[in-house]
């Protein structure tokens, strides 16, 4: 089964990914800012990381910055969460590695969507 | 949380705090304008309730959140001043919100737009253009082929993304033939197995649009070079509206107004305390385990009672921490109200909170709101003068209202307290007397005095106004905190303010008891109140009818026997024991046959027919299924001082 990381303050929001993402059957793991996504990633093989930016603790740039410095998270699909109007933002999270985004608000199918084009 | 709850309402609950932080913002960035922390805090808190609620079919309040955060967005830019005015909006905007999610039949969404558009006035927004769900043109395409080249930068699959994804979704599209390009990879020992080296050509025959064929490539079309041409026509096809990720938000908005939100009891308890309470049931469950055993044996059981006695006992402090709720949650409301009084009555109000992390049983946490408002909207126009009066009188013109939380022993203590003008003991006495409540001249000590205005219709104040002076209050406050087995206490100064005190035990279900015998009937008092035990000497038995004081170091202590008053057949026993309890800093000794001890009492509330019978708070059952009934101290000792004053007057009529 494939995992996905569902990184977000909003515990809503990673309910929704759950959903979304669980009933396709993929095996969904939350955390609920960057450093406790940090700390999932290390402790799960995670296959693919959905990353809200705006996040207490650590936001969602640094854990993403962070989490390509892990070797085995070179290469996996990070996705994050930004919003129609954060264009610098979408710029920012690209530079520090991120690989596709949503924008909020989104849909279930908008998120298996993506998922599907980036780990099939 | 359980998998199967409603995503709904965890959206609520998650709104409901949210709401909560930025009602706290918004009243913070009044005292504090420039704070963009602040600014921050409220921004992110509609951004998520924009986000999520359009995710979980919360339309409305998305569109409505959606545009106070345009607003605010302004201010979070600098561009506009979060002066009052614009906070007294915004937190009507908070309100209309938290109406729409809770209750969206009460939302009428003529006041949203009278909101949203005083928002915009004061932030000057140009009006936000309401994107009306386009739907997008499929119009029938014809075939068409492309000739599509990708080439990637190297470092694209460190990035997660993977080309051949991309390359087996245009075939998705339509028929593909793909022709890899591998000119640019080196020799074995020189390839970084981690860059991309490679680049594709597509010929891709589709019905689909060029934008869909761009919308493949959208996540790394900043990261390569995409070109795509028309194969077979010169012609290129104009490009497609993208489609509305909202389309289905308008259809859906009907139907999320007649949802209506269910009543969700839900608390939440930090993880920890429940492993707690799993790690005591799991011993208890051992324990019984062993009874069974021991039993079957016939062996002594003592050994295991024990054990099963310290385990429901710790089980019951877990349980009743989980129920333990931080006062915090409620003190925050009433910084709107402090700050909705401030305005309506036009006197300037600083509320200061002591105490929040001050926990209690969150059945009373709910239970004390009203009354809270009550004596804090007394406090505030009864208790502050008007700022022309405070400057004359010296004060400054910003009046404070304290609002204190602290336990005490197994009671907590939530005081409100105010720099006002104090309770006017003379127009108490007065107003008391034209309402026919004491006679006139009627000798009466102060805090007699101050206690009348917890009588029902009650109020001294001249003029009734909307927010208190009504005389409906204070009596419903008093009769709430009785209902909890609390106290209200009342203190005074005149010129300088008054303090009111309300006295509750920590919960409602359970409380730590002496167990006590008179005669043949068991009788619980409220550890809380005890203060000691002593026996009743002979002699001070002998000589104490008339007057029944005990010495207790030094101390005068009157004392009340139960068997008088509960008119208990037969003589006392020898050895009589005193419970002394204090009420109210003044101490009074109950006389019993016998202490029997400790007793955990569960509360059992006393059938209708027996509510009204004073001097009892509940009954309990004991461990052989016989009733105790609790006694409810203030009460007794009132009846003990009625009884006290008439056996006076008979002696002086006798004599």
């Amino acid at each position: 089964m494939k995992t996905v990381l569902t990184v977000d303050d909003s515990s809503s929001v990673r309910q929704m990914v759950k959903i979304a993402l669980g009933g396709a059957g993929y095996g969904v793991v939350e955390a609920g800012d960057g450093a406790a996504g940090l700390a999932a990633a290390k402790a799960n093989s995670v296959q693919l990381v959905v990353t809200d930016l705006n996040m207490p603790i650590m936001n969602g740039l640094e854990f993403i910055r962070a989490l390509r410095q892990l070797a085995p998270y070179r290469g996996v699909p990070i996705v994050f969460l930004t919003t129609e109007s954060d264009e610098s933002l979408k710029r920012d999270a690209k530079a520090a590695g991120a690989t596709a985004w949503i924008t909020k608000p989104f849909k279930q199918d908008q998120l298996l969507n993506v998922v599907k084009k980036l780990i099939g | 949380m359980s998998p199967s709850q409603d995503p709904a309402d965890t959206f609520r609950q998650e709104a409901s705090d949210l709401l909560e932080g930025l009602e706290q913002a918004l009243l913070d960035l009044e005292g504090d304008p420039g704070n963009k922390d602040l600014v921050n805090t409220a921004f992110r808190a509609l951004h998520t309730i924009k986000g999520s609620g359009a995710m979980f079919g919360f339309d409305e309040v998305a569109a409505f959140a959606h545009e106070f955060e345009s607003a605010f967005d302004r201010v979070r830019r600098g561009e506009t001043a979060a002066t009052p005015e614009l906070i007294g909006i915004a937190l009507n905007a908070q309100d209309f919100l938290r109406t729409q999610i809770e209750n969206p039949d009460a939302a009428s969404a003529v006041i949203g737009i009278c909101i949203l558009a005083d928002l915009r006035k004061l932030t000057q927004s140009a009006p936000a253009a309401l994107e009306t769900a386009a739907p997008a043109l499929k119009s029938e395409e014809a075939q068409k082929v492309f000739s599509v080249s990708l080439r990637f930068k190297s470092d694209v699959l460190i990035n997660g993304a993977n080309p051949l994804r991309f390359i087996d979704e245009l075939r998705g599209l339509g028929e593909a033939e793909v022709t890899p390009e591998i000119a640019a990879i080196p020799a074995l020992d020189a390839l970084d197995p981690l860059a991309c080296l490679m680049s594709w050509r597509v010929r891709l025959t589709t019905r689909a649009p060029r934008s869909a064929i761009e919308d493949v490539f959208m996540f790394v079309a900043d990261d390569m070079e995409l070109t795509i041409e028309d194969a077979a026509q010169a012609k290129p096809a104009a490009a497609e509206p993208t489609p509305n990720q909202d389309v289905a938000a308008h259809e859906a908005a009907a139907d999320s107004a007649k949802r209506t939100p269910k009543e969700s009891a839900t608390i939440r308890v930090q993880a920890e305390r429940l492993d707690s309470m799993m790690d005591r049931v799991g011993e208890l469950v051992i324990a019984q385990a062993r009874l069974t055993q021991l039993s079957a044996a016939g062996a002594s059981t003592l050994g295991v009672a024990e054990e099963i006695e310290r385990l429901t006992s710790s089980l019951r402090e877990t349980i009743m921490g989980i129920r333990m709720l931080p006062i915090g949650s409620l003190f925050g409301r009433f910084r709107r109200l402090v700050h909705d009084l401030s305005r309506d009555l036009g006197k300037e109000i600083d509320l200061v909170t002591e105490g929040e992390e001050t926990e209690l049983d969150k059945t009373m946490i709910e239970r004390l709101a009203d009354p809270l408002i009550h004596v804090i909207r007394n406090a505030a126009d009864h208790g502050l003068e008007p700022p022309q009066q405070r400057r004359e009188a010296g004060k400054p013109t910003l009046g404070t209202i304290r609002l204190v939380a602290r336990h005490a022993g197994a009671e907590v203590l939530i005081s409100v307290s105010d720099d006002g003008r104090g309770l006017d003991t003379k127009r108490i006495r007065a107003k008391a007397e034209e309402n026919g409540l004491i006679a006139p001249g009627a000798p009466m000590s102060e805090s007699e005095l101050h206690q009348l205005i917890f009588h029902p219709g009650f109020s001294t104040a001249k003029e009734v106004s909307a927010l208190s002076g009504r005389g409906v209050g204070m009596d419903v406050v008093r009769r709430t905190i009785e209902g909890m087995r609390g106290a209200i206490e009342v203190l005074t100064e005149p010129g300088h303010g008054s303090t009111l005190t309300l006295r509750l035990p920590l919960t409602l279900a359970i409380i730590e008891g002496l167990l006590v015998r008179v005669g043949a009937t068991h009788y619980v008092i409220p550890l809380t109140a005890v203060e000691e035990c002593v026996e009743l000497a002979s002699e001070v038995d002998e000589r104490s009818k008339g007057r029944s004081f005990l010495n207790i170091r030094g101390d005068l202590v009157p004392f009340i026997r139960l068997r008088e008053i509960f008119c208990e057949p037969g003589r006392p026993e020898p050895h009589q024991k005193v419970v002394i309890v204090n009420q109210n800093d003044s101490r009074v000794g109950f006389v019993v046959d016998q202490i029997l001890g400790n007793h955990q009492t569960v509360i059992k509330s006393l059938s209708k027919l027996h509510a009204d019978a004073p001097g009892f708070s509940g009954a309990t059952i004991l461990g052989d299924g016989a009733v105790a009934l609790i006694l409810d101290t203030p009460h007794i000792i009132a009846a003990g001082q009625t009884r006290e004053r008439r056996g006076a007057t008979k002696h002086l009529e006798a004599a």
